[in-house]
């Protein structure tokens, strides 16, 4: 009788904890071999119906490499260079040799983005403002892909959580009333989705870059393993 | 037996709590970067001298915190320098981002190569 007693806790907290388990953890063997130190942002490419959803989730997108520990390419003016060299459309970026982009730019490695939903237009039952973003960082001196992920980030998970975080930072300002002006809901919810999809402490993040102390130590997704 | 018990308890209780409390210590200081950044490709709510008030406005606030300012910072101000016509302004935030961020090196000066090569037109 407490065998069958034991067998059902067995059971039960298994299929409990299967339910909780995360996705499977990157393999990140490459990524550490190729060991790279710095990172250039493409322009992303946009399936969401918002047209600044791509210098939205662009401009949030620094933040969370470097505090990874990798150097970001300054992504306005790299976005400039390709306009400058009439690339204005993120699908003629992405499809630029890696080669030509290392050459410019001399990055280790360049990170294609794809937007795959911003803001609220696909929302039927709430006005939740939704960003997901996917991600790979291609190798520019092999073409290797290191490293893939997709995130998503809901208005409504953030809220009633004042203070602290991202959205914490973005009040603090001297300068509110310039901020006012220029962000918006999505851009704010653009932020948490890069964090969740780049941040080295994320699961299934970036690993840990040379300028982190944490440079070498695993990731969360690899201690789970 | 019962010291041991309270001491585990302690312990754990101490280990859950300051695992609930330790936030990373950011590298950076990050301040209106992003804002700054998203007005300048947006092009249309920020005039450049605004964007370079945020910018500046950030980089008295990092002094304040002791954290230095992330990648790409100076680039950024550097540009907008330029853009303003503060050459010599743009030229030393350009170089304070390749002594801060040598993997910028490169990058930054081929744009001043070129930025000079349109000046010499």
């Amino acid at each position: 009788m407490k065998t069958l007693y034991l067998a059902i806790m067995v059971i039960g907290t298994a299929i409990l904890s299967g339910c909780v388990s995360p996705p499977p953890a990157y393999d990140y063997s490459e990524f550490r071999l190729a060991d790279p130190k710095s990172v250039v942002v493409l322009p992303p490419i946009n399936n969401s119906q918002e047209v600044v959803a791509g210098y939205s989730v662009m401009s949030q997108v620094a933040a969370p490499i470097s505090e990874s520990g990798f150097y970001t390419f300054p992504i306005a003016i790299v976005n400039e260079t390709f306009k400058n060299n009439g690339l204005t459309v993120a699908n003629d970026v992405h499809a630029v040799p890696y080669q030509k982009l290392y050459e410019i730019f001399g990055a280790d490695t360049a990170l294609y983005m794809t937007i795959e939903n911003y803001g609220t237009s696909y929302v039927i039952v709430s006005s939740d403002t939704v960003v997901t973003v996917s991600a790979k960082l291609v190798d520019l001196r092999s073409g290797a892909v290191l490293w893939q992920n997709a995130a998503t980030a809901s208005s409504a998970e953030t809220r009633g959580n004042s203070g602290g975080g991202l959205i914490g930072m973005l009040v603090e300002a001297a300068v509110n009333q310039i901020i006012e002006t220029v962000v918006d809901r999505g851009f704010d919810i653009a932020a948490i989705a890069n964090a969740r999809l780049l941040n080295a402490e994320s699961y299934n993040g970036l690993l840990y870059g040379p300028r982190s102390p944490k440079y070498g130590q695993p990731v969360v997704s690899e201690k789970q393993k | 037996m019962k010291q041991i018990q309270r001491l585990l308890l302690l312990l754990t209780t101490a280990a859950t709590l300051s695992a609930c409390v330790t936030a990373p210590k950011p590298l950076y200081y990050h301040g209106e970067q992003a804002e700054a950044v998203y007005s300048y490709l947006k092009a249309d709510d920020l005039s450049i001298s605004e964007q370079i008030l945020l910018m500046e406005q950030t980089m008295q606030n990092a002094s304040s915190t002791g954290l230095p300012l992330a990648p790409g910072f100076h680039a950024h101000l550097g540009m907008l320098y330029f853009e303003s016509g503060n050459t010599s302004g743009g030229i030393e935030q350009f170089e304070v981002e390749k002594s801060l961020f040598p993997e910028s090196s490169k990058y930054l000066d081929y744009l001043l190569a070129q930025l000079q090569g349109s000046d010499a037109k």
